[in-house]
């Protein structure tokens, strides 16, 4: 029983990691470098809410977390794609602009004084089998559609990657962008494509937070999570799988020093709230790697 | 002024001019859309951070942490370490400096310590990623942003342990004796001696990387790494002093927030300066000249946001909206001017791994 709210729970915490990252781990596979996953994210989180607020419906609210995350995308884009300007700079600005502007926004909708917003919960989805699991049922007993779709999506991009013609222009973007042009395809709008799914995928994983994890939005609710999504697409050596090994890593042991606080454990909460990272770390350090970033990773785009 | 500094400021100069214009056009903007008059709030905006000696010193105040955390970053980007952990070096240059003045008793010169102390803490906590990469290529964006929450963790550990005030009624330490508090500039304000170590520092680093032979390594390491190990430089060696050099700059401007500001450790101590240093290093173009201006306006938009929340009631948290608004901005107009910085992000992302 405690074995499997712990997984239950560090399978929830994994979840907008998840979905960051798989997003991230995309675009940085055509070879654009993503630093605003964070930005992404919190727009998502927030208009997720007053969407959810508004209509009192939670799937309402994830479907306009996920579409303000496409706009963000949209914005990185035209920004650093069509007219060229630097990734990380654009990635840094997108950070700051929606800090504030997600801030300013909140303070202007509900006051700084007001109580807590209240969201609607997303629903548990049952999947008819998985629940009979021997072991592993209880954990997916109420577990909500958007942790499933992270899981599906693991699979899916690996095959995509590894098994598809398409995947196979993709890394071909990341890695030697002029080969892929000089073929005819076009670079640009692959690499587009792309950073519109991860606006997507960032927006849900944000939407999760507000909708899932905590049921209410306060100011910065992502705390980093979108850094360390960014962390965790090179602690997956840009592998699907390694993405979620990453980020289940990160929820469990995540679960694991909420448990430890609960169980009174003589561990002072701060240091036990230090676990994630350090586990990261260690794990990081045990198992080096060769490298295998997408080789044209950040390069300039030609300004036309 | 030599001939490098010359050239540096006027390559600024066109940038911080447009990003001025281009706040003043965003604030206006932003009040508009709020149902604000645009002139309140441009009006409370200047007179809140330079319209006064008060609202200036508390400009200039501002300016001293992110004006070293953004030198730490931008000395970084330039040698090719994508060094993102600004924020956790400045917090555990903060713990260092409180367990210095609050531990050992209150004795003159006590300050030099305080500050040593955090410039030593900041490249020790640096080094730690840079040992990572070098011994075990593991790549510096990860080991440095996963080193952020873990120095964040560590002072709110520290201040409700072992560095928490003896009366033991809030989270935060005892208070810095005088002895350890940095000197005031102008009486009457909280003005002090961190804004002219700043200073000092923008031009200490500018030199460093125009001047010596240690900066031209750097700079070939950033640019183009294979070069500078087929040059024969000591690459390894140089990517210590890198991230020893840029975690230093950033433990001491942790050191001088708690000795020059707050005066006591506390878990708050920091509005996140070091992640703002990335968008203030790159605003000023990753140079010395350029990371002084951005700084300055950086701080000069947080005060006299405050100002216009006060008088033109409009939310101070926009004033870093209007940041990110202009850094995008300038660097759309000004998009040539920052080459090599695809090559610094580039060399940590695909070179570091293999370096092992």
């Amino acid at each position: 029983m405690l074995l499997e709210s712990f997984l239950a729970a560090g399978l929830l915490l994994a979840t907008p990691i998840l979905l960051a990252a798989l997003g991230e781990l995309l675009v940085e596979r055509t070879g654009v470098l993503n630093i605003g996953v964070e930005g992404m994210m919190l727009t998502g989180a927030f208009v997720a809410a007053v969407a959810a607020e508004a209509s009192g419906s939670s799937g309402v609210g994830a479907l306009a977390g996920a579409t303000a995350g496409v706009l963000v995308g949209l914005v990185f884009a035209w920004s650093a794609l069509v007219l060229g300007t630097d990734q990380i700079i654009v990635g840094a600005a997108i950070n700051l602009l929606a800090l504030g502007g997600t801030g300013a926004a909140y303070r202007a909708m509900y006051g700084t004084t007001g109580a807590a917003l209240v969201l609607p919960t997303m629903p548990g989805v049952p999947v008819p089998g998985l629940s009979l699991l021997p072991g592993l049922g209880p954990v997916f007993a109420s577990q909500n559609g958007l942790v499933y779709l992270a899981l599906l999506l693991v699979p899916t991009l690996a095959f995509l990657f590894r098994r598809t013609g398409l995947g196979l222009r993709l890394r071909a973007m990341g890695d030697h962008p002029q080969a892929a042009a000089s073929l005819g395809y076009r670079v640009r709008s692959y690499k587009i494509g792309a950073l519109l799914c991860a606006g997507a995928l960032s927006g849900l994983a944000g939407a999760t937070l507000t909708l899932a994890a905590t049921n209410t939005f306060v100011e910065g609710v992502t705390a980093g999570r979108g850094f360390v999504a960014l962390a965790v697409v090179v602690f997956g050596r840009w592998s699907p799988w390694g993405v979620l090994a990453g980020a289940l890593l990160f929820g469990l042991v995540n679960a694991l020093q909420f448990q430890l606080q609960a169980a009174d454990f003589a561990v002072p909460h701060q240091l036990a709230l230090m676990l994630p990272y350090l586990v990261t770390l260690a794990v990081l350090v045990s198992f080096p790697g060769r490298g295998v970033a997408p080789r044209a990773l950040g390069a300039a785009e030609e300004a036309r | 002024m030599s001939s490098w500094a010359k050239r540096d400021w006027r390559r600024a100069a066109a940038p911080a001019g447009a990003a001025v214009a281009l706040a003043v056009f965003f604030t206006g903007l932003m009040a508009a859309v709020v149902g604000a008059s645009p002139l309140d709030a441009v009006g409370a905006l200047v007179s809140g951070s330079v319209g006064s000696g008060g609202s200036l010193a508390a400009t200039l105040l501002r300016t001293s942490p992110l004006l070293l955390t953004g030198l730490a970053v931008m000395l970084a980007f330039r040698s090719g370490v994508f060094n993102i952990g600004a924020e956790g070096q400045l917090l555990v240059g903060a713990l260092a400096a409180t367990a210095v003045a609050t531990r050992t008793g209150s004795w003159t010169g006590q300050a030099v310590l305080v500050l040593l102390a955090g410039a030593v803490a900041g490249a020790l906590w640096a080094g730690i990623a840079a040992l990572l990469r070098d011994r075990r290529g593991v790549n510096e964006v990860i080991t440095t942003i996963l080193l952020n929450f873990v120095a964040l963790y560590l002072v709110s550990y520290a201040v409700d342990g072992p560095l928490k005030e003896q009366s033991g009624a809030y989270p935060q330490s005892d208070p810095f004796p005088m002895t350890a508090e940095l000197w005031r500039l102008v009486p009457g304000t909280r003005l002090h001696v961190g804004l002219l170590i700043g200073v000092t520092a923008v031009f200490v680093v500018g030199a460093l990387l125009s001047r010596t032979s240690l900066g031209l390594r750097l700079r070939s390491a950033g640019l183009n790494p294979r070069a500078a190990q087929v040059a024969g430089f000591p690459v390894g060696r140089d990517l210590f002093l890198a991230f020893a050099i840029s975690g230093a700059l950033a433990g001491l401007a942790g050191a001088i927030e708690v000795a020059g500001v707050t005066g006591r450790l506390y878990e708050r101590v920091s509005p996140g300066y070091g992640y703002t240093a990335i968008a203030i290093a790159l605003l000023g173009g990753l140079r010395s000249g350029g990371v002084l201006l951005a700084a300055l306006f950086f701080a000069a938009l947080s005060t006299g946001a405050a100002a216009m929340e006060r008088t033109a009631g409009i939310s101070a948290v926009l004033a870093v909206a209007i940041q990110g608004a202009t850094l995008l901005a300038v660097a759309m107009i000004n998009r040539t001017s920052w080459t090599g910085l695809a090559a610094a992000s580039k060399a940590s992302d695909s070179e570091s791994i293999g370096v092992a």
